[in-house]
């Protein structure tokens, strides 16, 4: 039982990592429609930006704050000069226009930083692991618990209690309308697609100390911010928490039963629901067509 | 308006899923060579097509293996070759897939025309090559771990297995630290033929010493988050965790063991330290951690032959140290390349002929070929990792056993089901 119950803890510290790196994938497909395929590069090139910025300054607090402004700038610089042609026409454009993006970046790190892992040890002040009871869970992972739900306040605070949120969110409904009441729309786009990207790079960043930072590390999270994504409902940022919780604890208990499971649990769960609740967990019907 | 709205936010469901699919299936579709067949040349370069993982989680140690490799190209030419023929090295990324490796393998046969074919990094993808190798009869050096390979299944008289073996390397450990650590093991393996092979080979040496197993929990190849094997591995309290897995995966486990505090509690042992992953982990993660290993360049302090491949190595590199894989793909190209110096021709016969004759000793003292199975007769050696009084950045283990090489230690002729 006891056991059980640390692997519900760990499910849940695991899943809030799903959370945070299905949440910048969903805000972009949420509000500008656009499949971001590059998802995995950018959390890669944060990786690569925080080991950078942590080399140079030694600073991990300072890492963590510059690491996501970096690549949104980087980010913004991709919506400005390569998405923003592409709004309005078939969605498989963006979508293939970042697929090929991702290989270019995966290239360029690569070339720069060569194959090999760079060491990234957990931070002086996070270090050891908390007896929560039932179990010991790294006090790392609990630190990134609190940063999500930290992130998910801001960012609920931002969209539903600010006048530029309320911009954003009727920009995702109707575009055209906000464009007539003279809003510049693009600019709006251009800072939600930073938005995103600078997440997906903290988020990379923050699994430096758990993975090593390599060219390869954003492969699998590509594919898991889409399960968590469309498992919770594409664009909807409440079923990606809750997707992303669901999956930490989808895989974490099928671990505890059935180890050689746990990868493929996840594509079972998202199978399901696509079956049973065809828009996802809290995705609304019409959203997709 | 509606139109606007239709295109922006009117995309079917069906589409984005076909176009995802069709975007995801990409890099799987198989690029399969329009094959025109041209026998390789007795005359011209001296082609060795050498498949490794250059993308995915080996990808750091493929890389290794290529530097090495081209550094014994390099030996060979600079010293004028044989018979004036030079030797040129065709690298090819097998992406640590089967299909992939057996592609890029065909075509290096087919269409580049190459003699000799040396490589791949996977106890798994190994044999995929061997497969076409075997059915095309050209020579195959293998420098990765596989005990299959050398069983009388896949065995071929053009099949030479240079590297060490998960059966020689999970034994030493086991009688190293079975015992000396406890008795009683959680075995964490990948989940393919190298974590099973490395598991069978653990059991196999540990059940004389008393070991016994309290579970053995598999992860898929290229897991990159352990937190839900670890609460587990604690909850059994054993007193050794032995952790058969490689590359970016070794490296991962053991720093999420590590923070979940696994170490205080029990003796971390790896069938396969690498050199590269611990330099990849770092120091706080790789504490008191134990292995085996096929080569560490800190042996140059007892092995002459360990000493000149790593000046070779480092005056070639920038100071950099070869890597135990590395040094297998030096071993595995020199050793074609000497074979056809003495044959005076790449014919495979003769060849194969030449590899099998040979006493050499490259990098880590005396190596020759078993008769049935053509697996390399070598030393191995247990490390334990070192955190203090290092003499550089690079010293990073302390070997504490040297086993010489035997072929006691492999499994014999008979259970490999060759006819003796």
């Amino acid at each position: 039982m006891d056991l059980l119950l640390t692997q519900l803890a760990t499910g849940l510290a695991l899943g809030s990592i799903y959370v945070i790196v299905g949440l910048g994938l969903s805000l972009i497909f949420g509000m500008l429609h656009v499949v971001n395929f590059a998802h995995g590069a950018f959390f890669m090139v944060g990786g690569y930006v925080g080991v950078f910025v942590f080399a140079k300054t030694g600073n991990f607090w300072f890492s963590l704050v510059a690491v996501p402004l970096v690549v949104g700038v980087i980010g913004m610089a991709v919506e400005r000069v390569l998405i923003r042609p592409l709004y309005g026409r078939n969605i498989d454009d963006p979508l293939l226009l970042t697929f090929g993006l991702s290989y270019i970046f995966v290239e360029v790190i690569r070339i720069t930083f060569g194959l090999e892992g760079i060491p990234f040890g957990t931070p002086r002040e996070l270090r050891g692991a908390v007896d929560i009871g039932v179990g010991f869970i790294p006090l790392y992972r609990i630190f990134l618990v609190a940063l999500t739900a930290a992130i998910l306040i801001a960012l609920w605070l931002f969209l539903e209690k600010t006048s530029y949120g309320l911009i954003v969110r009727a920009g995702a409904r109707d575009p055209e309308i906000v464009r007539v009441l003279g809003i510049d729309i693009s600019r709006v786009w251009l800072f939600v697609f930073g938005l995103g990207t600078g997440i997906a790079g903290l988020a990379g960043f923050l699994s430096a100390p758990i993975q090593s930072v390599n060219p390869d590390m954003g492969v699998p999270v590509l594919a898991e911010a889409f399960v968590v994504t469309v498992v919770g409902g594409m664009g909807s940022l409440v079923g990606s928490v809750v997707a992303g919780l669901l999956v930490g604890v989808v895989v974490s208990i099928t671990s505890l039963f059935a180890p050689d499971m746990a990868r493929v649990s996840i594509f079972i769960l998202m199978a399901v629901v696509l079956l049973v609740r065809p828009q996802g967990l809290f995705g609304r019907k019409g959203a997709m067509g | 308006m509606k139109s606007e709205k239709k295109t922006i936010a009117g995309i079917s469901r069906r589409n984005l899923l076909a176009s995802a699919a069709a975007v995801a299936a990409l890099p799987v579709l198989p690029s399969m060579p329009y094959i025109t067949r041209a026998a390789a040349q007795d005359t011209g370069p001296i082609k060795i097509g050498f498949p490794v993982p250059l993308t995915g989680p080996f990808a750091t140690e493929a890389q290794d293996q290529v530097r090495a490799a081209q550094l014994a190209v390099k030996e060979f030419n600079d010293a004028g070759g044989a018979n004036g023929r030079q030797c040129e090295l065709l690298v090819r990324d097998d992406k640590l897939n089967p299909g992939e490796a057996a592609t890029r393998t065909l075509e290096l046969i087919e269409k580049d025309n190459a003699h000799f074919i040396c490589g791949t990094l996977s106890a798994a993808v190994q044999l995929s090559v061997n497969n076409v190798t075997k059915a095309r009869g050209v020579i195959y050096v293998s420098i990765s771990q596989s005990d299959k390979i050398s069983e009388a299944s896949d065995a071929s008289p053009v099949t030479f297995h240079e590297a060490v073996n998960p059966h020689l390397m999970s034994s030493a450990v086991a009688r190293y630290a079975v015992g000396k650590f406890g008795k009683k093991a959680v075995c964490l393996v990948s989940d393919y033929a190298y974590g099973h092979e490395n598991l069978r080979g653990f059991q196999r040496a540990g059940q004389p010493l008393g070991l016994e197993i309290l579970a053995d929990l598999r992860h898929p190849l290229g897991q990159t988050d352990y937190s839900t094997f670890l609460p587990r591995i604690a909850a059994l309290k054993p007193e050794i965790l032995f952790l058969a897995n490689f590359g970016a995966d070794l490296v991962n486990s053991v720093k999420q063991a590590t923070d979940f505090g696994l170490k205080d509690r029990m003796k971390i042992v790896c069938p396969t330290l690498l050199y590269t992953s611990r330099i990849a982990g770092g120091d706080e993660a790789f504490e008191g951690i134990a292995g085996a290993a096929p080569f560490y360049w800190g042996i140059e302090d007892k092995i002459p032959s360990a000493k000149t491949f790593n000046d070779k190595f480092k005056a070639a590199y920038g100071g950099r140290y070869p890597s135990d894989y590395g040094a297998m793909g030096y071993s595995g190209i020199r050793q074609i390349l000497d074979a056809v110096k003495i044959a005076k021709t790449t014919e495979t016969k003769a060849v194969a002929a030449a590899i099998r004759a040979l006493k050499y000793d490259y990098y880590k003292g005396p190596q020759y070929y078993r008769a049935c199975d053509q697996q390399s007769v070598q030393s191995v050696f247990v490390l334990e990792s070192k955190t203090k009084n290092k003499r550089n950045q690079y010293d990073v283990f302390d070997v504490v056993v040297t086993e010489a090489p035997d072929e006691k230690r492999l499994r014999t002729c008979e259970e490999l089901g060759h006819k003796t």
